[in-house]
């Protein structure tokens, strides 16, 4: 694990996300109801919808183009949709969103 | 020999550890003890019940400064260690005395967090962690029309204000996050719990942030928040949160972090320095609840008995209560894969209830209303008992045995015999059941007997419900669509309980109608919260995160993410300096395509999310303001040029549809709302394909409504003929208005009509004047609020929104 301090847990609106851009492609973080965060690709599978501008419910983003749905914690597109998006480890330490960017920064050896 | 043992701090893990030493080895340590607090040790837990008058301080004194002393204990109370000095192995108090130890053990707790706000130490600002702050809270009780603040709206928090209400404190509590107790409690129980509050006489303001603290003479006065309200108070009461209390063991030089450092022994980095409590961090976790610190207890005992012993940090659930509310929490809500919910909710009895679920096990349980299964479900989680046989009944708790299924038609069932049905008619319940009583047994029955449902009709799903429920099984409800699989309620059902239940916030919505879901879906959030804005204009807020992207960044996402910026032509009119304003944009932002929209305006397709804050800034500047292009609100008022230029013109159709679009825009509807204005028949602005249209003749204005110029073409249909400008304005705003508060979200005029029937809306806005006049005033309330530039807005306060909150790719390249 490499974690990357990414902003206050208030710079997400409650129920929403914001980006993060890495050399491998924005990585959406959402923020749902309990406060909770997770990280997973801004790009959706199906047309490269950003799913960071999508409707956030439960633990579930809908994607904003065509409505696919997506589950935060595993990343799998739920229903009929067939789909998968990367998911990455988050946790908040004192109010803080830290992201594990192991696998977001290829050229930077983690110390 | 015997060993000088020292210990910092007298509170429960102090008090709890020497219990276990002296039962151990009684006679191994000559024990010195002292504490900061003039007393000895006490449950602090219980000082909720001292402060609320449940419980005298001595009622839950656990080791009194006697107890220690037969024990042999040599205490200093009411005197604080200053200095640790390793290297001597001795320790100095306040007072100037220095001891030496053979051993030392540091149980310091932790220390309030004080938000360091302008004014924080003034006199009457305290926290909430011990006897003395209890002690000042209870005595502004005494004082006649005491005021509290509190900050925060965690468990500390509300015990404070809960006991000072019961005092007859006036007492507000201000909170940060959106609903209280957010780390315990989902927005549905916070909800609940907040209702309950609000009961009591505390007023409870979420979404708060305190700027400063003002005070007179030194004294606290009020708390100033940074929207600018002034909340006065005699006390201020933090609790937001503690911290370790690590100072003193850190100027010693012993391995901290967050918390002393210890090892599985409660052995600090210095092999004579033992620390247990709230103060330490053992394996990276640190201690707010009493369960592991006494089990840290038991095992420093060992340790300095020297016997095998090493703390392991169960995962213990832990319970919560707050002060006369039905309130149960257990267990764990953080982040994890595979976690999934099962919730339950009882509008009728105010009851809410959710399970998370783990591997087949329950990790944590939130109970609101009816708490009596907690105990249950908390054992569950402590034993991690494998949940899958019972799963599906599991939420209805022990005493299940294949009860009765739950009624979708509770909400109703459980309406009052005065709450209104048939809002048109003023029809109540009541009156149903009675025309029931009296051997109506269908809808037709019911529309002649009471002429519930003969209207506009949005109400025939709660009369037939209220057959259903008074007649049983003799009723069949005609399967009528939902709003989605969130609830078995449809449109017209929730829009018009949203009015009848006076329902003013999303969680209420979803509590008092049942929603099976924990927070809705992307289908019915954005109509709940569209029905809410046009309801209670001056009440809801606007939630932008129920909003599709469009709304939320009032601009037209493209298909490759980028937006499109149309901005307001009022009545397709525009001047030089503005085609150069938006020429500037174009060139500055790169913008590709630069569009002549059908709606009379310009379209800059193709701008990046980032500049949108800017360019929006820029086109302000010149006085361009949004135009609406993505809203299911208002767009555009299409004209011809009319008499002022054309030769067949009879009205100034363009000065009419200038004055329409700055009376309407801003204003949100349940789809989009776009208007034609033609100076004569020959209509050149296509008015009667429009929602609403005007055309003009000699003799006035013809208002025509209902058409369509999509998927569907159709033309208006009559509505009235107006004989001056102003009455046409005021038709056509009690049109908007009728629409706004009584259609299904994402129906468009013509399909509405199609539902209500154009006599219906020919009453509301033609005929009964009265009620048109009615329609305006409110019309002209929620334009108080919406009738304003959202660019504006953004680019001034949300720019920041617009970027990403970190970008990764500097920091590698770094
Ligand atoms: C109002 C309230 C309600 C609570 N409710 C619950 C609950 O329901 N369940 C639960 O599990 N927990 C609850 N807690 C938390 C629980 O009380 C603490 O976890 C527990 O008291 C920690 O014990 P401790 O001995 O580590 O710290 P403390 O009990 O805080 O004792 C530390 C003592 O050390 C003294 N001290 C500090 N520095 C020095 C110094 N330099 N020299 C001398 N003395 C010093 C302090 O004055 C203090 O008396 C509650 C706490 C509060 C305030
Ligand atoms: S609608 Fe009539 S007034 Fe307007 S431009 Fe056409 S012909 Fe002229
Ligand atoms: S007509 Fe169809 S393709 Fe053209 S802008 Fe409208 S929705 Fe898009
Ligand atoms: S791009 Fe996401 S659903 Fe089509």
């Amino acid at each position: 694990m490499n974690w990357i301090d990414i902003c206050s847990i208030t710079d997400i609106p409650l129920r929403g996300a914001r980006i993060v851009k890495t050399a491998v492609g924005c990585v959406a973080v959402f923020r749902t109801d309990d406060s909770e965060v997770f990280a997973t690709s801004d790009r959706c599978p199906h047309k490269g919808g950003p799913l960071s501008e999508g409707i956030v419910h439960g633990k579930a983003v809908t994607c904003p183009l065509h409505n696919w749905v997506f589950s935060l914690e595993t990343g799998e597109a739920q229903g009929a949709d067939e789909g998968q998006i990367a998911t990455f480890a988050t946790q908040i330490e004192d109010g803080r969103v830290m992201l594990d960017v192991t696998e977001l920064t290829p050229g930077v050896a983690a110390e | 020999m015997t060993q000088k043992l020292i210990i910092i701090g007298a509170g429960m893990a102090a008090g709890r550890a020497l219990e276990h030493l002296f039962e151990t080895a009684p006679d191994a340590y000559d024990v010195t003890l002292f504490n900061a607090e003039p007393h000895g040790t006490y449950n602090r837990i219980m000082l909720s019940p001292v402060l609320s008058g449940d419980k005298t301080f001595d009622e839950i004194v656990t080791h009194t400064a006697e107890w220690y002393e037969e024990q042999g204990v040599t205490c200093h109370f009411g005197e604080k260690v200053v200095k640790i000095d390793r290297a001597a192995q001795t320790v100095t108090s306040d007072n100037g005395g220095v001891l030496a130890y053979d051993k030392l053990i540091i149980a310091t707790g932790s220390n309030p967090f004080i938000v360091p706000l302008p004014g924080h130490d003034l006199d009457g600002v305290i926290a909430y962690r011990d006897l003395e702050d209890t002690n000042t809270m209870i005595a502004l009780g005494d004082k006649p029309d005491a005021k509290a603040v509190v900050i925060g709206g965690g468990l500390l928090g509300l015990e404070a204000a809960a006991g000072l209400a019961l005092r007859g404190v006036d007492v507000t509590v201000v909170h940060i996050m959106g609903h209280l107790m957010e780390r315990q409690l989902d927005e549905a129980a916070g909800y609940l719990l907040r209702k309950a509050l609000v009961d009591k006489g505390i007023t409870v303001k979420c979404s708060a942030n305190s700027k400063e603290i003002l005070g007179e003479n030194g004294k606290v006065k009020a708390l100033l928040l940074d929207d600018g309200t002034e909340l006065p108070c005699d006390l201020l009461v933090m609790a937001v949160g503690i911290r370790p209390s690590v100072a003193l063991a850190a100027e010693a030089g012993l391995a901290t972090g967050r918390g002393i450092h210890v090892d599985d022994q409660m052995v600090t980095s210095d092999a004579n320095i033992l620390s247990l409590g709230e103060c330490v961090e053992h394996n990276g976790d640190i201690f707010g609840l009493v369960a592991p610190i006494y089990d840290q207890a038991k095992v420093i005992a060992k340790t300095l008995a020297g016997e095998e012993a090493a703390f392991v940090n169960k995962d213990v659930a832990t319970k919560l209560k707050v002060t006369g509310c039905d309130l149960f929490s257990a267990g764990d809500f953080a982040e994890a894969q595979g976690r999934e919910d099962i919730v339950y909710r009882d509008p009728a009895q105010g009851v809410y209830k959710r399970l998370v679920i783990e591997d087949n096990r329950i990790v944590g349980a939130v109970m609101y209303g009816d708490t009596a299964d907690g105990n249950w479900f908390f054992g569950l989680i402590k034993d991690k008992e494998d949940i899958s046989e019972m799963r599906d009944t599991l939420i209805f708790g022990p005493a299940f045995q294949g009860g009765s299924p739950l009624d979708p038609m509770a909400a109703v069932a459980a309406l009052p015999a005065d709450a209104e049905i048939c809002g048109c008619n003023g029809v109540c319940k009541g009156q149903i059941e009675d025309a029931i009583g009296n051997g109506a047994t269908t809808l037709d029955d019911i529309k002649t007997t009471t002429k519930a449902s003969a209207s506009c009709g949005t109400c025939t799903g709660l009369v037939e419900q209220v057959l259903a429920a008074t007649l049983g099984n003799d009723f069949v409800v005609p399967a009528a669509k939902s709003v989605c699989g969130c609830t078995d309620l449809t449109h017209e059902d929730v829009r018009r309980l949203i009015k009848s239940k006076e329902l003013k916030s999303q969680p209420a919505v979803w509590q008092e109608l049942g929603w099976s879901t924990q927070n809705g879906c992307h289908v019915c959030r954005p109509a709940i919260n569209y029905y809410l804005l046009a309801d209670w204009p001056l009440e809801y807020q606007d939630d932008a995160q129920s909003r599709f992207v469009n709304e939320r960044n009032h601009a037209n996402i493209q298909k490759d993410g980028t937006y499109s910026v149309v901005p307001r032509m009022w009545g397709g009119i525009t001047t030089p300096d503005e085609l150069r304003a938006i020429a500037n944009a174009a060139d500055k932002f790169d913008v590709p395509t630069v569009k002549v929209t059908g709606g009379q305006r310009i379209d800059l397709l193709g701008v990046k999310k980032e500049d949108l804050p800017e360019i929006w800034f820029d086109l302000n500047q010149a006085g361009l303001v949004s135009g609406h292009a993505y809203s299911k609100g208002l767009r555009t008022v299409k004209t011809c040029v009319g008499s002022d230029h054309c030769r067949f013109g009879t009205q100034d159709s363009t000065g009419l549809g200038v004055k329409l679009e700055k009376h309407l825009w801003g204003s949100w509807t349940p789809h989009k709302l776009k208007l034609g204005v033609s100076g004569c028949p020959r209509n050149c602005a296509e008015a009667t394909c429009k929602d609403i249209g005007v055309v003009c003749v000699d003799s006035g204005y013809e208002i025509s409504i209902a058409g369509a110029a999509g998927m569907e073409v159709k033309e208006t249909e009559h509505l009235c003929k107006v004989t001056t400008e102003e009455e046409a304005i005021e038709v056509i705003s009690a049109m908007t208005q009728v629409y706004r508060e009584n259609a299904k979200y994402l129906d468009r005029i013509w399909k509405w009509v199609d539902k209500v029937g154009l006599d219906w809306i020919k009453g509301q806005v033609v005929e009964n004047l009265e009620a048109r006049k009615a329609l305006v005033a409110r019309f002209e309330i929620s334009q108080t609020v919406y009738r304003s530039d959202p660019w504006a807005e953004h680019a001034s306060k949300k720019a920041e929104t617009y970027q990403p909150v970190a970008k990764l790719t500097l920091e590698a390249a770094e």
